[in-house]
């Protein structure tokens, strides 16, 4: 239907003297200079803008060859390259000097240190399979809990919540975001445990105390513990990533399913979810690389217990909060070497799910288009 | 580099003709944490009176303190445990060891509607952080303590998660009562635990052990003081019930005295003394001097401070939670403070102090 010059043009009319450039928001037309002139945006036909374009040709010999002389465009590139280039090159400085610290402990234990269960710095013996179960386990269970809280925080507020209420609601989850670790922490000791001692636990066990999760005696500390902090701390972010995500949906998707006799419930669940799924996904995976790398509030709740076990009522421990407990007193090279090889880990763990999430963003991003461009 | 070889130049031809020679120096340290409340109240007293010595100590841990003494990137270190052979050996033994005070670890707990006092065996101690005591009124708890009633409840203990000097002296105490503890798990700064779960600081143990009825515990004495924890007595090796007391961490101590001789290094235990009236789980903190310092005009303010805080500075102590070091130990630190050196020369003697 469309005539085929693609995308309309952003045109440039000018004064004298009659220099500038017209480009597509595709670039196509970019270059020449960037003297004064009214930007406008225009359909206009492709004539018109032609016209436009023959105007500034005969002025732009003398224009090019003082473009050639003018060092600033090339400095700007370099410099901008050399930013760019520095991030990543800083993220290879941290492994690679991650990587020599943890060579005389990968070196001495190999690959049994992932999946050892002994940490003795007496005896310098060191596996960190405990932690990296803990790190894992207590990450996927916060997620467990904060996916269904936030996309439901998410959901009300964008699609059922009334006007005045989004605004308030909206600010106070995000203020979960700024509400430091430490006092999370406190909050759970002193709060959360004693709710889980006397509220949540009793009835959990008396339903599922056949399970190996809930096994056990319960003394606060442990792995439900620092799940259920970790969840109220990555609910924010996920809600707050969602909820833009959702208002992002245009509401043809919305008018479009009611107009099908869809319920509000039905809309949402067979027009909007699909729509934002990717951007949900990425949420949800910026949640969980929060959850993996919290360090305070965990190491206060979780028990600090390098022990291997499927109870949730158990103490637990995981890698941040064991690097941060112990660097301090690591007072033999080898237990220093120890420590960075579980910093190595860490850092991998957390580089491969946030490649998976990226991979599966594309994924699912690219489903979504094929779905919609099917709508 | 131009500036610091005129100070030093100047420092080395002010010794030999005026000693007095006042400029400001500046001392920084770094190391334990449970001294630094006194060590914070001794620099400030001390810069008052000496304004031309600015002390600065950070708390970073005795294993910190270590690692930033033997990289040179401190004056002074402090540390609750001695270091190691090997990490003398490392620095060429460039160190010397210099007790300041003496801390006490106490076992704290939480059974409610208990109030009397608790009495611990040390074999009580031991099998209960072996796992193999687990519950409270367990026939061989209620026998030490006289039959006293305690709850039918599961015994949680609670450790340090953080490497620490108290963790140090606790293990330290438990390898030497209790040959199991010594095979099995050893001492240490840090040490794989048998059972239990960690907190992180002498707070996080506290309020663990606050919030979690039938927890058993470590911490501080000054912290326990402080925070007015409940704790037990423990039974000293001739048989007495001890209260960790100032005195009675002095005089576990006192007792360790015989056994170190006047060339001692100081770097030795002070858990499970012999003595009738000690409390039997305590230790002394260290401040880490070099043999050499390459500033004469910095070791000498330094060892100047050193001496103040072993003299005058022990007064504060009790006031603070700590316990003062026995004054018949005088001599042996002027000793070895004495023998400390910088640019080839002695930067002090005992008698220009007196």
């Amino acid at each position: 239907m469309l005539p085929p010059q693609g995308p309309p043009l952003r045109g440039v009319v000018f004064a004298q003297p009659v220099t500038g450039s017209l480009h597509g928001r595709d670039g196509s037309l970019a270059g020449a200079t960037y003297l004064a002139g009214v930007s406008l945006e225009t359909t206009d036909t492709p004539s018109k803008v032609k016209a436009a374009v023959r105007l500034t040709a005969p002025e732009t010999p003398a224009l090019v060859r003082h473009h050639r002389r003018n060092l600033g465009d090339p400095t700007y590139r370099v410099i901008l390259t050399g930013l760019a280039v520095l991030l990543p090159l800083l993220m290879l400085a941290v492994a690679g000097q991650l990587a020599i610290s943890a060579a005389p402990a990968l070196k001495k234990f190999g690959f049994n240190f992932m999946f050892t269960t002994t940490w003795d710095p007496v005896a310098e013996v060191y596996g960190a399979a405990p932690m990296i179960f803990g790190t894992v386990v207590s990450s996927l269970l916060a997620l467990l809990i904060a996916v269904p809280l936030s996309l439901g925080t998410a959901i009300f507020l964008t699609e059922f919540a009334p006007r005045w209420l989004r605004q308030p609601i909206g600010f106070l989850v995000e203020l979960l975001a700024a509400v430091p670790s430490v006092v999370y922490g406190l909050w759970g000791v002193f709060v959360l445990i004693p709710l889980l001692r006397t509220v949540a636990v009793p009835p959990l066990r008396a339903v599922l105390g056949w399970t190996p999760f809930f096994k056990g005696v319960f003394y606060g500390n442990s792995m439900l513990a620092g799940g259920v902090i970790l969840a109220i701390m990555i609910v924010p972010y996920i809600a707050a990533v969602s909820r833009e995500v959702l208002l992002a949906v245009p509401s043809s998707q919305r008018e479009a399913a009611m107009g099908l006799g869809a319920t509000r419930w039905e809309a949402v669940w067979s027009a909007v979810l699909p729509y934002g799924r990717a951007g949900i996904m990425g949420a949800i995976m910026l949640g969980f690389g929060r959850a993996l790398g919290e360090t305070m509030a965990v190491t206060m709740l979780i028990g600090n217990r390098h022990d291997l076990g499927a109870s949730l009522l158990q103490p637990a421990y995981t890698m941040a909060a064991a690097i941060a407990n112990e660097f301090s007193e690591a007072t033999t090279p080898m237990y220093l070497s120890a420590l960075f090889a579980v910093g190595l880990v860490l850092f991998v763990i957390t580089i491969t799910i946030n490649a998976l999430a990226r991979l599966l963003v594309w994924r699912v991003a690219k489903g979504a288009a094929v779905g919609s461009k099917a709508l | 580099m131009k500036r610091s070889g005129f100070w030093g130049l100047a420092a080395v031809l002010g010794l030999s003709a005026a000693p007095a020679a006042a400029q400001q120096v500046k001392l920084t340290g770094a190391g334990a944490t449970f001294p630094n409340v006194i060590y914070q109240n001794w620099m400030l007293s001390y810069n008052q009176a000496n304004p031309g010595v600015q002390l600065n100590y950070q708390s970073i841990g005795s294993g910190g303190g270590i690692r930033q003494f033997s990289d040179k990137t401190v004056d002074f270190g402090a540390t609750d445990a001695p270091m190691t052979d090997s990490a003398i050996a490392a620095i060429q033994g460039n160190v010397l060891h210099i007790p300041t005070v003496l801390g006490a670890v106490v076992v704290t707990y939480n059974l409610p509607g208990v109030t009397q006092q608790l009495k611990f065996t040390p074999a009580l101690i031991a099998d209960i952080f072996l796992g193999k005591l687990t519950k409270w009124n367990d026939a061989r708890i209620t026998a030490v303590n006289g039959g006293l009633r305690l709850p039918d409840m599961d015994i949680l203990v609670v450790h340090r998660s953080d490497g620490s000097g108290t963790s140090y002296i606790f293990t330290d105490y438990l390898s030497k009562i209790s040959s199991e503890w010594k095979d099995k798990v050893g001492k240490g700064t840090s040490v794989n635990w048998p059972v239990g779960l960690g907190g992180r600081g002498n707070e996080g143990v506290a309020a663990t052990v606050n919030q979690t009825p039938g927890a058993v515990g470590y911490v501080e004495l000054a912290y326990a003081r402080g925070n007015r924890l409940p704790y037990g007595q423990v039974q000293n090796r001739s048989g007495a019930f001890m209260n960790p007391t100032l005195e009675a961490t002095t005089a576990a101590f006192a007792a360790a005295i015989p056994n170190m001789g006047p060339t001692t290094d100081f770097r030795v235990s002070i858990t499970d003394p012999a003595a009738a009236d000690a409390y039997p789980i305590a230790s002394m903190t260290y401040l880490l001097l070099r043999k050499e310092y390459d500033d004469p005009a910095k070791a000498q303010a330094l060892v100047k401070f050193v001496w103040w805080a072993e003299t005058e500075g022990q007064a504060k102590a009790a006031p603070l939670g700590y316990a003062p070091l026995p004054a018949a130990l005088r001599p042996w630190i002027s000793d070895r403070l004495s023998s400390i050196m910088a640019g080839g020369q002695k930067v002090w003697t005992a008698s220009a102090a007196r």
